[in-house]
């Protein structure tokens, strides 16, 4: 038996019980959903401040977001933008589960984001300039660390177990949910909220995202910049958003009939140790970070139902990706779908916004059409989702994660079995 | 320095920063126990208070200062240190 199969005998399984998201596409399941389905991408001029000087001027914005309906008045105002929707989609993911009726010292928090409350610490840095350091708030640094979502849902729910945050970049919500599971396979919690939140959708982000060349350039159609795999992608759209999924010890879920959406059945991570930016040449990095996750799994790239690809619509992340997949799976392997057309890139929220949307495919029997796509580069010998939804029986998603620094997560997650379907 | 003005502005503030209901901010308040506030609130509060009173409250001043009240009594003798106010 390998140690990889040991491992898998010993370790609790995790059950997917509620999922919750704050994005560009849709702030519940369902409208999430639709949109995914529909093809429609949701990037427009950006409405949240006036981005006239910037060299992009579009994103993709949570417009139908009120934090009090979540947080009171002083909680909100203590809160970035970041951690309020981060919380937001926490909560709607509790409200999904059901009762859990859990110790509150059995449960954990892991929260992934890219750089935390980017937005309250330029406006902080704008008083510094302006009107002396005297004037910035004492509330800068905890609404601006990375580690402030997870701390506010902690809080507000009163869980007391592992509580921590992840800050990969891009890679930040795939980490969460997958470091998330170790902790319930390890036994250090029986429940843990893992997801992330961005909103980085600000003057400063945008200006040095576009200054990287990594943005899409768009001007004239927003709606059609962020295209995956397409032979005419020029970069990414950035977007804000969160998602959160709760993951519970899967004896505990199925012996309190909890609707189980499926399982964390694999989780890969590893660092292309190669580029602070760049993906490492012919995806050997995340190449070998999906066979991690598969192997985690215990299951052979041949089970793959499809892949929810990391997919950023940048020239480099799309070819690299795109070896990758045909190093693991070979040439026109599983159907290969990207989220990021329809939300845009939501950095360290996109992990786990694309786990959500994995579960939602699986749960349908429908693989999502890749928003924008309308003919895949002729150099990646992949199999993309286009056009329309796909009917896929349901099977195992690899869901892909790759951040700057080369940071790489996998995840393997499994569809519910038959017999545990409500 | 108009101390009715001094509380006047206090309130204000302190709807804005803490989220209380102006009908509870009165010179007997404590900002811990009346108003929920922490010392990051206080903080705030007397930012604002600053901005308002075109003052500058050095950090020692704060220590001891728990109620509206007091507040008000800061405001009033850095707005006006030699004493020209009118404390009723």
């Amino acid at each position: 038996m390998t140690r990889e199969a040991q491992d898998r005998e010993a370790r609790s399984r995790v059950a997917v019980v509620g999922m919750g998201v704050k994005t560009p596409a849709g702030s519940d399941l369902e409208t999430f959903w639709a949109t995914l389905l529909s093809g429609r991408s949701c990037a427009a001029r950006i409405s949240r401040f006036d981005p006239s000087a910037l060299p992009v001027q579009f994103a993709g914005e949570v417009s139908d977001f009120d934090p009090l309906a979540y947080l009171d008045y002083k909680e909100a105002k203590r809160a970035d933008r970041v951690a309020q929707l981060g919380f937001a989609a926490a909560a709607d993911a509790l409200a999904d589960a059901g009762d859990l009726a859990a110790d509150p010292a059995r449960c954990g928090v892991v929260a992934g984001t890219g750089v935390g409350g980017l937005m309250t610490q330029e406006q902080q840095e704008e008083i510094l300039f302006s009107k002396g350091a005297m004037r910035v708030s004492p509330m800068l640094v905890p609404m601006m660390m990375a580690n402030a979502t997870a701390a506010l849902v902690g809080m507000k729910l009163g869980w007391t177990g592992p509580n921590f945050c992840v800050a990969t970049a891009c890679a930040a919500g795939s980490h969460a949910v997958g470091e998330g599971a170790r902790l319930i396979r390890e036994g250090s919690a029986d429940v843990v909220l893992a997801g992330g939140s961005e909103a980085a959708v600000t003057p400063i982000a945008i200006a040095a995202f576009a200054r990287m060349g990594a943005l899409s350039g768009r001007h004239d159609a927003p709606e059609l910049a962020s295209r995956p795999f397409d032979v005419a992608r020029d970069g990414f759209v950035i977007g804000e958003g969160a998602a959160f999924l709760v993951l519970e010890r899967w004896d505990r879920a199925v012996s309190r009939g909890a609707r189980i959406y499926g399982e964390i059945a694999g989780y890969g991570r590893n660092a292309d140790a190669y580029h602070i930016t760049a993906p490492s040449p012919g995806g050997v990095g995340a190449a070998e970070c999906m066979r991690l996750a598969l192997a985690d799994a215990g299951i052979e790239p041949s089970a793959v139902g499809h892949v929810n690809a990391h997919g950023t619509s940048t020239q480099l992340n799309d070819a690299a990706e795109a070896e990758a997949m045909v190093k693991v799976f070979g040439e026109y392997g599983p159907p290969v779908t990207s989220t990021k057309g329809a939300t845009g890139h939501l950095i360290g929220a996109a992990g786990a916004t694309e786990a959500v949307a994995s579960f939602l495919a699986m749960g349908a029997g429908l693989v999502p059409p890749t928003a924008n796509h309308e003919r895949t580069e002729d150099e990646l010998a992949i199999d993309v989702v286009h056009g329309e939804p796909r009917r896929l029986a349901a099977a195992p998603v690899v869901s892909n994660s790759f951040g700057f620094g080369g940071h790489n997560a996998s995840l393997v997650l499994g569809p519910a079995p038959s017999s545990d379907k409500p | 320095m108009d101390r009715a003005t001094v509380l006047e502005q206090l309130t204000e503030v302190a709807v804005d920063v803490l989220g209380v209901d102006p009908s509870v901010v009165s010179e007997k308040s404590s900002f811990k126990d009346d108003l929920d506030a922490d010392s990051l609130d206080l903080v705030e509060v007397v930012m604002a208070l600053e901005e308002r009173f075109s003052i500058s409250v050095p950090e020692d001043k704060l220590d001891g200062i728990t109620t509206v009240g007091e507040a008000v009594d800061l405001v009033i003798g850095i707005a006006a240190p030699n004493g020209s106010s009118d404390p009723a």
